[in-house]
């Protein structure tokens, strides 16, 4: 073990900001972090070994306690509940002798659910080693099984388990017509970096990663920042429930993406950049390498980019497992081989980012479009759209819908447009902007996809009439208690609280004052919390509430109080021990008259 | 005569001492006599709760007992009231919660010093335990909390002359303790 | 020209570079906190000093001071929701005052009296914690932590000896402890180290030291955490 480790360090140079990539590669070869390797570690790249422990400990995929050598994840996403998840976890459990959250007896396979996993689209689906495996069906499992059982290694198996399709249904603006590799760069000398950006700023572009902060104006704060060092970050760690564009984009348009980079770079004047991908998008790491491999070959990546004096590269780093590393700031602390913990802002990363310096984090979709806009010019994207929401937005459309799959429209149309496109029927609403977003009845069709309207990143998740709302929302609620980086009280205890409190009205233990309970602690979760994560954590809870406040009512007992917990179930130990059953040995939840 | 003010008290999973705080009102026992008088409490012969004005429940709920004195009690008392640390929070009897019940009971009647025919108690006259200690407020409605360990005289008398005037009660900084 | 902000309607003057609660402090104005310490990098976890500042909730330990702020501290609905805050770090640990050394000595059970709050309103959690009492002068019972990080703070920026850390995700964080074995004894803490000193609850303590103090003469029982936290807190700035 002891080469092992020293040999992934010196790969690394040492340096503690690898540290995610060091521990993903020890991950990789012993199922989890040995204690060994920690002590290593920490004196190999000279930082604390409790740096070593937190990171682990605080994402998904690291382990300080052995997985299986088969380690198989499925996604917990709503939009794999809705294909059936449910039950295909539980046949692949019994058909692999293994509990959900459990190794085998034998070391072999683990099995244990994970958050949406971006294939929402392919479903239900999960990951076996870090590598994706979509529309998992009882055929698939049993293939699976058989290949588990033999112990044939993962990359042996099939290449067809491993078949990510894009399912492009609706291009648009910007994906009918990608950019030959280079055409945005020689448009960008040509004219000159000043007129570029004006052209950026003419366009109008705001980010796509759904707060929609003006890009021209992000680049600018950081070309202004009096530094000499500055980066660019892609923000690749797409973890929104029910968004899956940018997985399709890395896959089929990445020339076009790390060339809106490439631009920033050459704007901003950063010499160094990083794709951050997220941990379950691992099947397109290499295919990714691969393309800056070739543009380092075509002089587009590297030193003296087209002859322009420009120097930048780009690294590759890899999520692991934590929705909390696409809010900006705790991607910078994760790309600095820390615990993704969102920080305090101001300082915003343009002044002070990655190491302290200027940073330019934006979405995918956001490099996609400004790499267009510097070939094509700022009108020609700004000539659609509304007066706020320029150009198109790229949505990743899943749940009950005839045709999932990626829609790119012009901001300011109808939900019901959409909704016709895709083949939606028997709607019961549109969860927009995934879990964080809103949820929209069939009564607000005529709203319009636009930031001054519905703003999203581009989840967009269809429920029919058959589905029970209230399912959906505690999906949700649990969800973001699970990926709750706990920095902050209100979100750390408050999502938490606000899992049990609609767990207990779910499941019928409400009475009269627990959905004004629930709405209090929305409240304080909401306008208390750190950062994004917590101020939208209560959002399924509120917009569901304020549109169906009879469904909630109607799991109301109609008393003035029931216990949160079974009263009756909790005398179940102490039966056992005294061997008793008798009417004295039970207790009623509420009491009866 | 004015009718007097009714009042229950009673100690589930308590050391009593929230009743002790209370006889702590001293002389002021004799003014506040003219204006309550107590119904089920350990101060009175009476069994079970008749319509009351005030319950004052000290001590957490342990066992199914305490679960059927405290729905007694809300089901006869106006105003319900959790008294100490215990009523609020579970107190220290809550810290068997973090013990599997199974060690509880093995360590008292199977491994303790000096039993003899060690074995779990199972008399259907016994109230079986809860696996969790919970505070009142887990368990039905509570009104109002005072806080303590036991809370001290100076609390009951703040706060029952403020239910007796007709007021909202309110404790002064000087009259939350949490031990 | 002095620049000032105003708080509940009061103008206060603050220095380029400071807080909000910093020039708070300074002018005598208490604002409700359990992770913030003058000495030390400010935090922002607690969000006990959340103030509106022009109609947006913000950190007061780590908004800077801006000319012409309006700044609300004591609404009835800031101090409602502070209480709230407090009850959710209460039913979140293992607060057994009764049987804490700490009782009448706490910052968070200050708070709390401050803020008058009787109860504890959310349900338990009844997490398992465990205690480290490994050490022959400093204990931890991590039942009573609340990740304030003072004691991480104070060890590093202070001791120089990185003894803690803050480590898990979300309700599952947890304090660790620097050594291989993972407990404090085969750390280099000392009892006269400010990191086994600072901790505004029970959970890190001396040994040895416990209830010498008679009740009735304790750091709160008869004085608010306010004038006691402003009048340390002057002194930590000047």
């Amino acid at each position: 073990m002891q080469a092992f480790v020293k040999n992934i360090a010196e790969e690394n140079q040492y340096k503690a900001t690898h540290l995610l990539r060091i521990l993903h590669a020890i991950q990789a070869h012993y199922h989890y972090i040995p204690k060994p390797a920690i002590e290593q570690l920490a004196s190999l790249l000279n930082i604390a070994r409790t740096q070593i422990i937190g990171v682990i400990e605080f994402y998904s995929f690291f382990h300080l306690s052995p997985r299986g050598r088969y380690e198989l994840l499925i996604s917990d996403s709503i939009t794999d509940h809705l294909l059936g998840k449910h039950a295909l976890t539980d046949y692949l459990a019994i058909k692999l002798n293994v509990a959900v959250g459990e190794v085998r007896t034998d070391g072999l396979v683990s099995l244990d659910n994970t958050s949406c996993t971006g294939l929402c689209d392919q479903g239900p689906a999960g990951l076996v080693n870090g590598y994706a495996l979509p529309h998992l069906d009882h055929a698939r499992i049993d293939q699976i099984s058989e290949l588990i059982n033999q112990q044939t290694p993962v990359a042996l198996w099939p290449s067809q388990l491993f078949q990510v399709d894009d399912h492009i249904i609706k291009p648009g603006l910007l994906l009918n017509h990608p950019l030959t590799p280079g055409e945005a760069l020689q448009s960008t000398f040509k004219r000159g970096l000043v007129a570029t950006l004006a052209e950026l700023d003419t366009s109008a572009l705001r980010g796509r990663g759904g707060a929609g902060f003006k890009t021209a104006s992000k680049w600018q704060y950081c070309r202004d920042e009096p530094e000499n060092q500055r980066y660019v970050v892609c923000n690749a760690d797409e973890g929104e429930p029910g968004t899956f564009k940018d997985r399709v984009l890395l896959n089929s348009y990445a020339q076009q993406v790390i060339e809106g980079m490439t631009v920033c770079a050459a704007i901003i004047g950063a010499q160094q950049g990083f794709l951050y991908l997220r941990g379950e998008y691992l099947f397109l790491y290499d295919k990714l390498q691969q393309v800056l491999v070739e543009r380092r070959q075509q002089g587009l990546l590297g030193n003296n980019i087209l002859n322009s004096g420009l120097d930048f590269d780009i690294d590759i780093c890899l999520g692991a497992g934590a929705y909390i590393c696409g809010e900006e700031s705790a991607l910078i602390e994760s790309l600095e081989g820390k615990m993704g913990i969102p920080r305090n802002r101001p300082p915003y990363p343009v002044t002070q980012g990655y190491l302290g310096k200027p940073t330019v984090v934006n979405n995918v979709e956001t490099f996609l479009a400004a790499a267009a806009i510097a070939h094509l010019g700022g009108d020609w994207f700004a000539s659609i759209g509304t007066g706020q929401s320029k150009g198109t937005k790229i949505l990743s459309i899943s749940g009950d819908c005839a045709k999932p799959g990626i829609y790119e429209y012009a901001f300011g149309t109808p939900i019901e447009t959409i909704l016709n496109d895709c083949g939606a029927e028997e709607l019961l609403g549109v969860q927009i902007g995934g879990p964080s977003g809103l949820f929209i009845s069939d009564l607000e069709l005529q709203r319009k996809l636009a930031f001054e309207d519905l703003a999203t990143g581009g989840s967009f998740i269809i429920f029919n009439k058959h589905r029970n709302l209230l399912d959906i929302v505690n999906n949700f609620t649990r969800f973001f208690a699970h990926e709750s980086c706990g920095f902050c009280t209100p979100c750390r205890v408050g999502t938490s609280l606000l899992k049990n409190q609609l767990a207990k009205i779910i499941d019928g233990h409400g009475s009269a004052g627990d959905v004004v309970a629930l709405e209090e602690l929305c409240v304080l979760v909401k306008n208390y919390s750190h950062c994004g994560l917590g101020q939208t954590a209560a959002n399924p809870i509120i917009s569901t509430l304020a549109r169906f406040p009879e469904l909630y009512q109607s799991r109301l007992k109609n008393i003035s109080y029931e216990p949160g917990f079974d009263l009756d179930a909790s005398l179940e130990n102490a039966r056992q021990l005294a061997n008793r059953n008798d009417a004295a040995a039970h207790l009623t939840q509420v009491e009866q008259d | 005569m004015k009718t007097k003010i009714r009042i229950a008290t009673t100690s589930l999973g308590g050391c009593f001492g929230c009743h002790m705080s209370l006889l702590d009102l001293d002389e002021r026992l004799i003014p506040l006599a003219e204006l309550i008088e107590f119904d089920r409490s350990p101060l009175t012969d009476i069994e079970h709760c008749t319509n009351c004005d005030i319950g004052l429940i000290e001590g957490g709920v342990c066992n199914s007992e305490n679960v059927h004195v405290l729905r007694e009690f809300r089901k006869n008392c106006k105003i319900l009231v959790a008294v100490g640390a215990c009523a609020i929070t579970g107190g220290l009897p809550a810290m068997r919660n973090f013990i599997p019940l199974e060690e509880c009971l093995a360590e008292s009647y199977l491994r303790g010093i000096g039993v003899e025919n060690a074995q779990i108690p199972n008399d259907l006259e016994l109230p079986l335990l809860l696996d969790k200690v919970r505070p009142l407020h887990e368990v039905v409605k509570v009104d109002y909390f005072l806080p303590g360990c036991p809370p001290s005289a100076e609390v009951f008398w703040t706060f029952l002359n403020d239910l007796i005037a007709g007021r909202e009660p309110s404790l002064p900084y000087e009259c939350v303790h949490y031990d | 020209m002095t620049k000032t902000i105003h708080i509940d309607g009061n103008t206060i003057p603050f220095k380029e570079g400071q807080t909000i609660i910093e020039a708070a402090t300074a002018a005598g104005i208490y604002i409700p906190h359990l992770c913030h310490h003058p000495e030390f990098t400010a935090h922002g976890s607690c969000k006990l000093c959340t103030v509106n500042v022009n109609g947006r909730n913000c950190s007061a330990c780590t908004f800077a001071a801006m000319e012409g702020q309006e700044v609300l501290n004591n609404s009835q609905e800031l101090k409602a929701d502070r209480q709230k805050i407090t009850q959710m770090l209460f039913v979140e640990g293992n607060h057994f005052c009764p049987s804490c050394e700490k009782t009448g000595n706490c910052q968070l059970q200050a708070v709390a009296y401050h803020l008058n709050m009787l109860d504890s309103h959310f349900p338990h959690f009844y997490s398992h914690r465990e205690l480290d009492a490994s050490h022959a002068e400093v204990i931890i019972d991590h039942n009573r932590c609340i990740f304030c990080t003072l004691c991480v703070r104070a060890s590093d920026e202070h001791d120089g000896k990185a003894v803690f850390a803050i480590s898990g995700r979300g309700i599952n964080k947890h304090l660790i402890i620097n050594s291989e074995s993972g407990l404090l004894k085969d750390t280099n803490i000392e009892a006269t180290d400010l990191a086994a000193h600072i901790c505004p609850t029970g959970a890190i303590l001396i040994k040895h030291t416990g209830y010498q103090v008679p009740i009735g003469e304790r750091t709160y029982d008869h004085q608010h955490i306010d004038q006691i936290s402003l009048a340390v807190e002057q002194t930590d700035e000047n």
